[in-house]
C-alpha cells in the first residue's frame, strides 16, 4: 500500500508548558548553568581565600574571636628573624630546585626522545616519583636521610668512602640540601614528561634540514630545539615555580622545620604558627606574604618566556 | 654543479627490501624525476642521496665522489622537504641564512647571498616575516630559497608542491623549471604525479616495487613504454588496454572486433597479446569498430568519451566536440602508427 502525503504524520502544535518555556528563556539558562560553578568557586575558593587575607589583618588564635589589627601581624613579622629566614630558604629552595629540575627533566626527555629499546616501560618508570603520594616518598627520603639507618651513610661505610655516618638532616645546611634534592626528585619526572611531549611536537623534518644545513648535534639542539621548546618550557616553569615555592609536605614530614628552624618554607612556618602555635592572624599573615612572590614569579616567566611573536596569531605586520 | 651516479643500490628496513639494486646515471645539470605510485622507494632513494638515510648495499656518487659515508652537510646538496621544514622561529632571512650563520659567514655575505636569492625568487618584501605569516605558495618559495642561498652541487625536491592547491602547483611548477634553466644545477625530484614529471623532467625514472621500470626522456616513455606498468602509469587520461590474441594480421579484441597492428614494419608473433591504445590516439572513423557510449565529458578544449566493445570499457578522448549521447553507438579507429602491443605473460612491450 503506498503511503499518500494526506496520512503522513504531522506533528501538531501543542501549546507549551510553564516549565519548557521556561528552559527557552535565555537568562534564565545561563543563571542556571553557571549557579553550581560559582557555588563551588565561592563556597570552596572565594570564601577560604578571603577568609586567609582577613584572618591576617585580625588577631585570632584559637578558641578567642580576633578583632582587626591593621597591618600589626605584618609589623610584628618584619621584626622576626625566623620569618626571614623562611623568605630566604622558601626563595634559596624554590630557585635551586627549579634549576635542578629543569636540568636534570630536560636531561631525561631529551634521552626518552631517542629511539630507546622498551621506551614505552622507561617513560612509566620515570613517572613513579610522581605518582607516589609525596608523604609516603617524604618518609621514604626520612629513612634515606636518618642518622642511624641512612643507607647512603651505610654504603658509603661499607665501601669504605667514609668512616662514619653521613649527617644529612641534623645541621642547617646539610639539611637545606637534602630536602632540596628530595625535592628535585620528586618533581624531575613532571618536567621530563612535560618536556617530552613538548619535544614530540616538533617535526623531524626540521632536525633533518638543519643537519643538512650543516649544524652538529648542539646546534640543532641551540637553534632548533631549545627554541621551539621555549613555550612550553615557560609553562611548565611556572607550574614548577608555584609548587615548589608553596610547598609543604616533604619538609614537614622530613624536618618539621628544623633542626633550629634553618629549613622553615612560608608555607610550614605558617601552618606551624597557626595550627599547632595556635596565632591564626599571624599564620595568615605569612600565608597572604607568599601572594607577591608568586605573583611576580608568574609574570616573570608569562611575560618573559611564552610570548613569542613567531607562534602568535595571524598578524601580517 | 656535478653528475650524479646511483649503482645498484639497495635498501631494506629489517628485512623489508625496499630497494631492490637501482641504477641511474644522472648528467650534470640535468632534472631527473624519480616517479612512482606510493611506496615503490623514491623517496627513500632520494633520502639516501641526501644522506639522511644509510645505503644497505650500492654505491652513490656525487661528482664522482662515492659519498656514502659522508654525512649530509659534507655532500654539497640542498634539498626542498615535502612540508618544506622552515624553521618556525627564525624570519624568512634566517631561515635562508641559517646555513651560512652556522658556516660562520661575516654578516655582508649574508645580506648579499639572501637578497641575491630573495631577489631570484621575488621574496625581497617578505624578508622579515615568520613562515607562519606567508602563504603556502611564498613557504615553498622560501624553501627554495633556502637552497638556492647554498649554492649546492644538486639540488633534491621530495614531492614539494604535493601540498599547494592545484592551481598554485602548475604555478610553481613552472618557476622551478624556470628556476632550474636559469641556474643549471643538476636536480633530482620526487613526485607521484606523472603530470609533473612529464612536464619538468630531462629524464624521468619510473619507479614501482623498489624497482626501475624504465628511464628515459618524457615522450619516449609517452612513445615507447617499455612495459605495461610504464604504459598505464604515464599519460592522462590512461591508455586503455585490451587482452586479445593476434590473429590473421590484426588484433581481435573484446567483443570480436579487429584492430589494426602496429604499423612499425615487422609482424608480430601470434599468440595472446594485449593491446595498447591512448585515448587520445582513437579517431572518430564511420569506417570504424562500432562503440557504444556510456558517458560523454566535454571539457571545453577536448570532449572524453567512455565507450564499450564488447565487454571492454574503452576511453577516447577527441578533440572534435562529440554530439553522441549515452546509448548512440559511435565507430571509432585507432592511429595505426601509435598502437602499442604488450605481451601478456610477462607484461613487456613487443
Amino acid at each position: 500500500m503506498s503511503v499518500t502525503a494526506a496520512e503522513r504524520w504531522i506533528r501538531p502544535a501543542k501549546q507549551q508548558s510553564a516549565l519548557v518555556r521556561l528552559f527557552d528563556n535565555k537568562a534564565f539558562l545561563i543563571i542556571a548553568c553557571l549557579l553550581p560553578a560559582i557555588g563551588l568557586l565561592g563556597v570552596f575558593l572565594t570564601y577560604p581565600l578571603g577568609l586567609g587575607v582577613w584572618l591576617a589583618f585580625t588577631d585570632t588564635t584559637i578558641g578567642r574571636r580576633g578583632v582587626f589589627v591593621g597591618l600589626e601581624n605584618f609589623e610584628f613579622l618584619f621584626e622576626d628573624p625566623i620569618f626571614w629566614n623562611a623568605v630566604f630558604y622558601s626563595v634559596f629552595y624554590t630557585s635551586v630546585a627549579t634549576v635542578g629540575k629543569f636540568a636534570l627533566g630536560l636531561w631525561l626527555a631529551l634521552l626518552l626522545n631517542n629511539h630507546l629499546p622498551m621506551k614505552s616501560l622507561l617513560r612509566a618508570i620515570i613517572l613513579l616519583p610522581w605518582i607516589v603520594p609525596t608523604v609516603l616518598s617524604a618518609i621514604a627520603f626520612w629513612w634515606i636521610y636518618d642518622p642511624q639507618f641512612s643507607i647512603i651513610s651505610w654504603v658509603l661505610i661499607e665501601t669504605g668512602i667514609r668512616e662514619t655516618n653521613v649527617d644529612f638532616i641534623n645541621t642547617a645546611w646539610p639539611a637545606r640540601w637534602s630536602l632540596i634534592a628530595a625535592n628535585i626528585w620528586r618533581g624531575i619526572p613532571f618536567v621530563a614528561i612535560s618536556l617530552l611531549a613538548g619535544l614530540q611536537t616538533i617535526s623531524p623534518s626540521l632536525y633533518e634540514a638543519a643537519m643538512l644545513d650543516g649544524a652538529s648535534a648542539w646546534q640543532r639542539f641551540r637553534y632548533v630545539t631549545f627554541p621551539m621548546l621555549l613555550p612550553i618550557l615557560a609553562i611548565v616553569m611556572t607550574f614548577s615555580i608555584i609548587f615548589t615555592f608553596t610547598d609543604f609536605q616533604l619538609v614537614y614530614a622530613i624536618t618539621r622545620g628544623g633542626p633550629v628552624n634553618s629549613t622553615h618554607l612560608l608555607a610550614t612556618l605558617a601552618f606551624q604558627r597557626g595550627i599547632p602555635g595556635g596565632q591564626l592572624g599571624e599564620g595568615a599573615a605569612i600565608a597572604v606574604s607568599m601572594i607577591p612572590f608568586l605573583v611576580f614569579a608568574t609574570l616573570f616567566s608569562y611575560f618573559a618566556l611564552a610570548r613569542r611573536k613567531w607562534q602568535q596569531g595571524e598578524s601580517n605586520d | 654543479m656535478a653528475t650524479v651516479d646511483i649503482r645498484e643500490v639497495r635498501k631494506a628496513f629489517g628485512t623489508t627490501q625496499i630497494l631492490h639494486g637501482v641504477s641511474v646515471g644522472i648528467e650534470d645539470g640535468q632534472f631527473v624525476v624519480l616517479v612512482g605510485p606510493s611506496g615503490c622507494g623514491k623517496s627513500t632513494l632520494l633520502r639516501m642521496l641526501a644522506g639522511l638515510e644509510n645505503i644497505t648495499g650500492g654505491e652513490i656518487a656525487i661528482g664522482g665522489r662515492v659519498v656514502n659515508n659522508v654525512p649530509p652537510k659534507d655532500r654539497d646538496i640542498a634539498m626542498v622537504f615535502q612540508n618544506y621544514a622552515l624553521y618556525p622561529h627564525m624570519t624568512v632571512f634566517q631561515n635562508m641564512a641559517f646555513s651560512m650563520k652556522l658556516a660562520g659567514a661575516p654578516k655582508e655575505v649574508m645580506e648579499r647571498e639572501v637578497q641575491k636569492a630573495a631577489k631570484i625568487l621575488g621574496l625581497e618584501q617578505l624578508l622579515h616575516r615568520f613562515p607562519r605569516q606567508l602563504s603556502g605558495g611564498q613557504r615553498q618559495r622560501v624553501a627554495m630559497g633556502r637552497a638556492i642561498v647554498r649554492n649546492p652541487q644538486v639540488f633534491l625536491f621530495d614531492e614539494p608542491l604535493s601540498n599547494l592547491d592545484a592551481k598554485l602547483r602548475v604555478q610553481m611548477r613552472s618557476e622551478i623549471k624556470e628556476l632550474h634553466q636559469r641556474l643549471k644545477v643538476t636536480t633530482v625530484y620526487v613526485t607521484h604525479d606523472q603530470i609533473e614529471a612529464m612536464t619538468m623532467a630531462d629524464l624521468i625514472v619510473v619507479m614501482n616495487h623498489g624497482r626501475i621500470e624504465q628511464a628515459g626522456a618524457p615522450l619516449e616513455l609517452y612513445d615507447r613504454p617499455a612495459n605495461l606498468f610504464v604504459a598505464g602509469f604515464i599519460g592522462s587520461p590512461a591508455m586503455n588496454m585490451m587482452e586479445g590474441r593476434i590473429a590473421d594480421g590484426h588484433f581481435a579484441g573484446p567483443g570480436g572486433a579487429a584492430w589494426p597492428l602496429p604499423a612499425n614494419g615487422h609482424a608480430p608473433p601470434a599468440g595472446e597479446v594485449i593491446y595498447g591504445i591512448r585515448p587520445e590516439h582513437l579517431r572518430l572513423d564511420p569506417d570504424g569498430i562500432p562503440a557504444t557510449v556510456q558517458l560523454v565529458e566535454p571539457t571545453g578544449s577536448e570532449t572524453q568519451v567512455l565507450l564499450r566493445i564488447g565487454e571492454a570499457n574503452v576511453s577516447g578522448a577527441f578533440r572534435e566536440r562529440v554530439s553522441a549521447r549515452p546509448g548512440d553507438v559511435l565507430p571509432v579507429s585507432p592511429d595505426p602508427g601509435l598502437v602499442h602491443l604488450f605481451d601478456k605473460k610477462t607484461g613487456q612491450r613487443i
